[in-house]
């Protein structure tokens, strides 16, 4: 024990300076943060003991008072067990995507099955469901809907681009060099500026989409030029050989690619995947912007409407501040998890 | 069929789809949108630009009043946006670096906080971190009355306000006189993107540093000089050219990431762009010049930044 701190809190002048300092203001930083969020809370609906409690405890009542409508929006109440529902398999579905074992062709059909079941129950108009239009779905739901979606439509095409950027025909390479460098060098919210402002224009006249089939879209394209960076340098990593093997097999081009060169690439970029389906995740929130009401949204909707919790608007960023930080750091750590794995693999 | 048969031949078969392809696809879209702004009566082009622009910024370098042109108000809003972008990658680079360095101590209280930092700030979307930065800055600050300085500087619910040449800012009755004020939105802004960029860079200098061998550091050491030393003249150095090209991704990200101010109300272009399309609905240009400028500074960065890289990259014959 006394080695332990020596060496590592105390083995110099320097570094126990560091440590006092530093172990006092954790320390007080702490005990502020216990008292604030835990000790002096509010934990219950009670406008009047939170606005007792107000500069020494948190109110938590607004998120007990709230939760429903920062989970699911605007999405009518007594309905709300379908998106839980929908969401839940979705949520199933994406897990099981992270395991290699499902890593088999079904899995793409289950995808569609899946992705089928999730808009019924969400829109409804089949089996007595009622009706809910687009822009009534909100929430934790729509966060999941728009990130799983985007990176899922998204893989095909950068897969493409990705191909061509590597092509030896010079027009296709340009073409999609200069799609992914366009993309990449304009912030998101131009291009969904795009999809609210512009797309409706680039429609045939008397034709409308709805603004979140416009929001995936522009979500997608968005996603798909940085998932073909990541997928490139897959690509990079395959040695010369394994093209010229199957060069020598007689195999074409797209038989090379779907049986040589794209399973190893693509089982080398899975932590980059992820990485990019983290950070789509987070970008969804800027959907906001566009007005829909995803889980930042959704927040501002349930807390700005109602004056008795518009002054504990914090304590619901925290909550969701949480939520998508439960969600980030897992897919985090699965990544570094595949990571190791593929690293071990290489050893043997 | 041998025709078909011939690589070459095919390939420039596909070249020739492609273009097709695309340039009909750019005629469908640029068809049906000529064809729905004549119906909507949208008018087209960039004359609005020289019109007068009709709303004030509330904050710009050179000032800016609502009866000068819109070009103008692009140009404050270009101003504001790099004013953030540098002032935050001066920052963040520091902040970065010093968790980076930092997740190597031998003291296992500053590895620790150094990790709960890249993990907490990289796994929090940005704009709600911005909001939250926002929130905290214009509610629970005290205001301009309530306020004591602490080293001459005032933090109050008006922003930050600083001693600048020498002129001390004081209180004045209902607010502070003198020195320079920085605006809450500006402020909620700087600390959302340094704090939430320095997490990336947190990461990228840390496996830049992991990558130079462990030799390195043990021959710095058995020269005698003492850690800090080694990594600022043996491990840094070396560890710069696998962090220089990831660090311009941030720089960009960072300067990409000031458009979310639209958020928090800090006029940088996209904002005054946003307000540019509601007043005169001129969305495709507006939109463009957005565009047009943004690709300009990631094609500017890229040129300084691998200029830079080429000064450090390994000297080989």
């Amino acid at each position: 024990m006394v080695t332990w701190l020596r060496t590592n809190l105390f083995n110099n002048t320097f570094n126990s300076a560091v440590t006092l300092l530093l172990g006092t203001l954790l320390l007080y930083a702490l005990t502020h943060a216990w008292g604030w969020g835990i000790h002096h809370a509010i934990w219950v609906a009670d406008a009047e003991q939170c606005n007792a409690a107000r500069g020494t405890g948190a109110c938590w009542g607004v998120v007990t008072e709230k939760y429903r409508v920062i989970i699911f929006g605007r999405y009518p109440f007594a309905e709300q067990w379908r998106p839980f529902a929908a969401t839940l398999l979705l949520m199933a579905l994406l897990l099981a995507s992270c395991m290699r074992m499902f890593w088999k062709p079904w899995l793409a059909a289950l995808w569609l099955g899946v992705l089928v079941v999730f808009f019924a129950l969400m829109h409804g108009g089949i089996f007595g469901l009622s009706v809910v239009a687009t822009d009534q779905w909100g929430g934790l739901p729509l966060t999941i809907l728009l990130a799983s979606l985007s990176v899922v439509g998204a893989f095909p095409l950068s897969i493409f681009l990705a191909l061509g950027r590597m092509s030896a025909l010079p027009v296709i390479r340009t073409l999609c060099t200069v799609y992914v460098e366009l993309i990449r060098g304009v912030p998101l919210i131009s291009v969904l500026f795009m999809a609210s402002f512009l797309f409706p224009l680039f429609m045939p006249e008397g034709f409308s989409i709805d603004v979140l089939l416009r929001v995936l879209v522009a979500m997608i394209l968005f996603a798909a030029a940085y998932l073909a960076e990541v997928i490139r340098g897959g690509l990079q990593a395959i040695p010369r050989g394994q093209y010229e093997a199957a060069s020598s097999l007689g195999l074409t081009y797209w038989q090379m690619q779907r049986k040589i060169i794209l399973p190893q690439a693509l089982a080398t970029v899975v932590p980059g995947i992820m990485n990019n389906f983290i950070s789509t995740f987070k970008d969804t929130s800027l959907v906001t912007i566009v007005s829909l009401y995803e889980l930042t949204g959704s927040l501002d909707l349930a807390v700005n409407s109602d004056p008795n919790w518009m002054a504990y608007k914090l304590e619901g960023y925290l909550f969701i501040a949480a939520i998508y930080f439960g969600f980030c750091f897992s897919l985090s750590r699965y990544s570094q998890w595949v990571e190791r794995q593929v690293n071990r693999e290489k050893v043997h | 069929m041998t025709l078909w048969r011939n690589q070459k031949i095919r390939g420039w078969i596909y070249q020739i789809a492609a273009l097709l392809l695309v340039a009909l696809c750019v005629a469908i879209l640029a068809d049906n949108t000529l064809e729905n702004m004549r119906t909507r009566g949208i008018q087209s082009g960039f004359g609005f630009l020289s019109q007068p622009a009709g709303f004030d910024i509330s904050e710009s370098l050179f000032g800016f009043e609502s009866t000068q042109p819109y070009w103008k108000a692009f140009l404050t809003g270009l101003g504001n946006t790099l004013k953030v972008a540098l002032i935050g990658i001066i920052l963040t680079t520091i902040l970065g670096v010093l968790l980076g360095v930092g997740r190597f101590s031998q003291n296992i209280l500053i590895r620790g906080l150094c990790l709960t930092y890249v993990e907490i700030f990289r796994n929090v979307p940005l704009l709600l971190q911005l909001l939250m930065w926002y929130l905290l800055l214009v509610e629970f600050l005290p205001t301009a009355r309530e306020a004591e300085p602490f080293l001459g500087m005032f933090l109050t619910k008006a922003g930050l306000t600083l001693p600048w040449f020498g002129d001390m800012p004081v209180k004045a009755g209902f607010g502070i006189k003198g020195g320079i004020n920085v605006s809450p939105e500006f402020l909620a802004l700087l600390l959302g993107l340094v704090i939430y960029t320095a997490s990336y860079i947190a990461e990228i200098v840390r496996s830049g540093i992991a990558s130079v061998p462990r030799g390195q550091h043990e021959a710095a050491m058995a020269l005698g000089l003492s850690r800090a030393q080694a990594m600022r003249l043996i491990q840094l150095p070396q560890a710069l050219r696998v962090i220089i090209p990831p660090l311009t991704n941030q720089y960009l990200n960072l300067t990409k990431n000031s458009s979310l101010a639209v958020a928090v109300g800090y006029p940088e272009l996209v904002s005054i762009a946003n307000t540019s399309i509601n007043q005169t609905g001129r969305a495709v240009e507006c939109i463009a010049v957005i565009m047009a400028v943004y690709l300009t500074l990631s094609l500017l960065t890229s040129v300084l930044m691998n200029a830079y890289n080429r000064r450090a990259a390994i000297k080989e014959r």
